[in-house]
Order: C-alpha cells, then structure tokens, then sequence
C-alpha cells in the first residue's frame, strides 16, 4: 500500500504542471497542484506507521489525510474513495483479488455517492467506474491479482481518452457546456496515473 | 491571443505561501477586529464565541479578497475558512471555526455553489454533528449567466454571497435564532441574482499564466469568479450596452414586483478601476429607472473578486423592509463598516 502512495505521490507530482494545464482548459488551474500536495502529504503520514499496519488502516488513513489536506473536489472524493476501501478491506494482513476487488467497488460507491456523477459525465468517474468493472470481472475470471490491476487500469486509460468528447454535466467543467468537448478531463487522467501505480506496486511486491 | 500585460508579475514572495502571509497582514492590519488562527488556517472574529448569538461562518477558496476574511467582525461573519487560491477549504478548516465560534446558539454555514465547496462543507456538517454542534447550511447560487442548470452542477454563489453575509450577521446580531437566521439567508439568495463580464483573465500564482485567453478586443459575457467561461465571448461594446444586457439577463430572471426597492451592488472583479465601476452604476441606475424599479439602496466596490481580473458584476437583490433593516444595520469587518 506504501508503494501504491509513493508512487502515486511521484507521479503526480511529475505531472502537476500536466494536470494544472488540462484543469485550466476546462476548470480552475488547481488539479495538479492540489493532488501533489495530497499524495505528498499521505507519503508524510504514512512514513510515521510501523511496517505491521494492515493495508485496510493504511488506505484508511491515506484517506481521511486526503480530505484534510487537499480541499477542492477531488480532496473529498479520492479521500472518500480511499476510506471506504479501507473499511471494506477491514483488519486483515493481506488482500487478495477478491478483497481488492470488493475495497474498489466500494471505493467507486463512495465516490458516485459524494459526487453524484454518472459514467459520461467527464469525471473521474469515467476512469474510475470501467476499472473497477474490469478489475472484478478479471479477479472472477481467475486472473492474478497483477493481471486484473493492468487490465483495470488499460480500462482506466480507455475511459480516461472517452471523456475528450465528451460534454461535462457535473464539476466546474460543466459551466463550459458545448466547450468542454474536446478536452480530456483533468480528474479522469489523474486517476489514471494513480491506477499506473496501483499496477506498478502489485509486480514490485515481494 | 493572449493579452501581452497578462504575464507573471505579483507581489509574491513564493507562491506557495501567498494564502499565509496575506492572512498575516489581515491580522496585523486589523488586530481590533479578528484574529487568524494559523494552525487551522482560519480567520476569527476577535471576541468570538459570542455567547448565546449564533456563529456565521462561511470560506472558499483564495482569491476572491475582500470575501471572505475582510467580512469578519461585528455584524457579519464569525469566521472564515480561506483555502488555497480557488480551492475549496477542507472539512477540518471548517470543524475549527464551527467550534470556535459556537455561542450555544447554533452555527450557520455559507456555503457557495461549488461542487468542492459544497462536499466539503457536507462532511464538516456531519463533523460538527458528531460533536454536538447544531449547525444549519444555506447555499448561494445566483450567477443567472449558467442558463442550464439540468446540465451542469448548477448555478455559481457569486455577489448574492456577500450580501447574504451582512444580512444574516445583522439578524445573528440582533437575537435571531439559527432558524431565524437560516430563514433570512435563504430568503436573500432567493431574492438576489447576478452577472458577470471580463475583460481580461485571472493569473493564478501557481499556474504564473493566465486561466483563459482572450483577444485585446474581446469580453466573457457571463464570466464566473474563477474565470470559468460565460454564456459567450463577443467583441467589446460601449459600457451602456453591456450593462443594458446585463440588466436585462438578471431582471427578467428575477422578475422583481413592479416599483420594487432594490439593493443594486456593483462589484469589481479585481482589476478595474473605481472609476470605471461607477460607469456601470450610472449605466445601471438609468437601467433599473427605464424599468420602473428603484435602487433604495447600493454598495459599489471590489467586494468579490477574482484575483487581477479586469471585470465586474453586477448584483441585484430585491428588498422588503425586513431586509433593509438588516442591511443598515451596524457593521464593523475590515472591508465593510457604517453605523459604528
């Protein structure tokens, strides 16, 4: 789970600039910099943890950080989205797909709940919602966990590119109405790049 | 085409640290009235918690100065939650000042139109409800230029805020319960309704660029706080004609009574001039006379803003006496005071 974080953290924080200029296309020029400060803040506090924490009380934790530290919308929803995993997941030492799955269909509900958006929208949620459908159907198919996150995240990346033409309905982006097509959403593409993560800490765990 | 005057220049030290050290200078400027607690990163009313009066807190995003730190004081608000620039403020933020300025009467939360500011106000509401905080919201959303609201996250609380943030204050002041205060509010932003233009975009420190580009001859008819695009971009015209469409975007969406009193609030977006507000008033002084409807009263400033935007918005908001009572009523906050 600490990978997942560190990981995320340098990725969003080499693409803060990126995400800013996609923000500012169609909302408020702050996604990047309110991510890296995020992510920036869980690799913080989860640097005071013993090695023993569960992953449930890591994502937990990572969550309620989010929420306290970033503001705007995407504080809320990915905080949101990270405690709700981490209550599903519970107590337990390890996870496994089944467990993993269930943590980001609960994530995704937490999400949708706040928020109110629908795949379409132009949200993160049209990243976040065909990952999570991918991810369980790959776990229940039999896959390993490390093929189900990659196909989890091909889907992200998939949804991530829909949302160009898309109209946003919700976020700051809909007051652009007909003008926010043709621009990929900021929210859709940082989930992306905290699913490449997700990936790249599920092949480098021992 | 960018405006070439648009580039990176600001009194900064680092952008970074631009929300601190501008909530340090409130604090030494205006000592008598508030106090910035800087651990929470909010703003304070100095005698606060007032006991038995109800709190009044509101908070949004940076940027937006005077609102909503300036409006602190006697009369107005009992804090402020300021987030980084254009950034909602967190539920902590918000957790603070709902319990530094809880008298035993309640607490009020002012809440603009923004899907961050509203979720995380939402879970500071449940926050404040899980410590025994009685706390009431009222949403403002009176930006008329968002003309679909089925498809976008509705309308944006925009001039009607700092309006609805002196009215309530008046009532809080005078005794008026949290339901009495909640009523009133709510019925401000009801009766309220605005409109925005620029002329030239917001630079936000950390992106050192300007949000939107547009054409040295060009406006955003319908513009947004946070340079969020308006209704449509269109060459720029004589300041009648602009206010006469604008006049016309917020009156026939408020439909006031015929022979209304109105609070007409002319507001500066950051980076026009005075002199260029009163234009405007003029222009919006014949506009409401041609339609029957009177300004009884009026506040011509930079109130909202959005950080060097050359800009203004014009707001209206339709009073009884009830509310112009509470509008005259005293006042002591760094960026409005009369009657003490």
């Amino acid at each position: 789970m600490r990978q997942w974080f560190e990981g995320s953290a340098v990725a969003l924080h080499e693409q803060r600039d990126y995400l800013t200029q996609l923000d500012a296309a169609i909302g408020d020029a702050d996604h990047g910099t309110n991510m890296d400060r995020g992510f920036a803040s869980v690799v913080a506090k989860l640097e005071e943890l013993d090695g023993a924490t569960p992953p449930g009380k890591t994502l937990v934790l990572a969550g309620s950080t989010l929420v306290s530290t970033v503001g705007g919308a995407s504080g809320p929803l990915w905080g949101t989205a990270l405690r709700r995993a981490g209550r599903s997941m519970g107590d337990g030492e390890t996870f496994d797909g089944a467990a993993l799955a269930l943590a980001f269909e609960a994530a995704l509900e937490g999400v949708v709940e706040l928020g109110a958006a629908q795949p379409g929208d132009k949200t993160m949620v049209d990243a976040l919602e065909p990952a999570v459908r991918v991810l369980r159907e790959r776990v229940d198919g039999g896959s390993t966990v490390e093929q189900a996150v990659t196909a989890a995240r091909e889907a992200a990346e998939e949804g991530m590119q829909a949302t160009v033409p898309l109209q946003a309905s919700k976020g700051r982006a809909s007051y652009l109405g007909e003008r926010s097509i043709g621009h990929q959403d900021p929210g859709a593409t940082s989930t992306v790049f905290i699913l490449r993560a997700l990936e790249q800490a599920v092949a480098e765990r021992p | 085409m960018s405006v070439a005057t648009q580039t990176m220049k600001k009194f900064v030290n680092a952008p970074e640290d631009v929300v601190k050290e501008s909530l340090a200078g409130l604090a030494a400027a205006h000592a008598d009235l508030l106090r910035v607690d800087f651990e929470n990163q909010i703003v304070v009313r100095q005698d606060a918690p007032v006991a038995g009066k109800v709190g009044l807190i509101s908070g949004g995003g940076s940027g937006h100065e005077p609102m909503h730190g300036g409006f602190v004081g006697r009369g107005m608000l009992d804090a402020a939650c300021p987030g980084e620039i254009f950034t909602s403020p967190v539920p902590d933020q918000m957790l603070a000042a709902t319990k530094a300025v809880d008298g035993g009467a309640g607490v009020l939360h002012i809440v603009k139109n923004y899907t961050g500011d509203v979720m995380n106000f939402k879970l500071a509401a449940e926050l404040a409800d899980d410590e025994g905080i009685k706390v009431e919201s009222v949403l403002t959303n009176d930006d008329v230029a968002v003309e679909d609201s089925l498809w976008t996250a509705g309308r944006r609380g925009v001039g009607v805020t700092v309006i609805l943030e002196k009215i309530a204050g008046a009532k809080a002041e005078a005794g008026g319960s949290l339901a009495e205060v909640a009523a009133v509010a709510t019925k401000v932003n009801d009766r309220g309704r605005s409109f925005g233009v620029a002329l030239t975009s917001c630079v936000t420190p950390a992106a050192g660029s300007p949000t939107f580009d547009i054409g040295p001859d060009e406006m955003e008819f319908g513009v947004g706080i946070h340079g969020e695009p308006g209704r449509r971009r269109e060459k720029l015209k004589p300041v009648s004609e602009v206010v006469a469409e604008m006049t016309e975007a917020i009156v026939s969406d408020l439909a006031p009574a015929s022979g209304a009193r109105l609070l007409a609030f002319v507001n500066g977006l950051g980076g026009t001039p005075l002199i260029e507000l009163y234009l405007v008033y003029n222009e919006l002084a014949k506009q409401l006379a041609d339609r029957g409807l009177t300004a009884s009263r009026n506040l011509v400033g930079n109130y909202i803003t959005s950080l060097e935007m050359a800009g203004v918005s014009i707001t209206l908001v339709e009073l009884d006496d009830e509310l112009t009572a509470l509008w005259d009523a005293p006042v002591h906050t760094p960026a409005l005071r009369w009657g003490t």
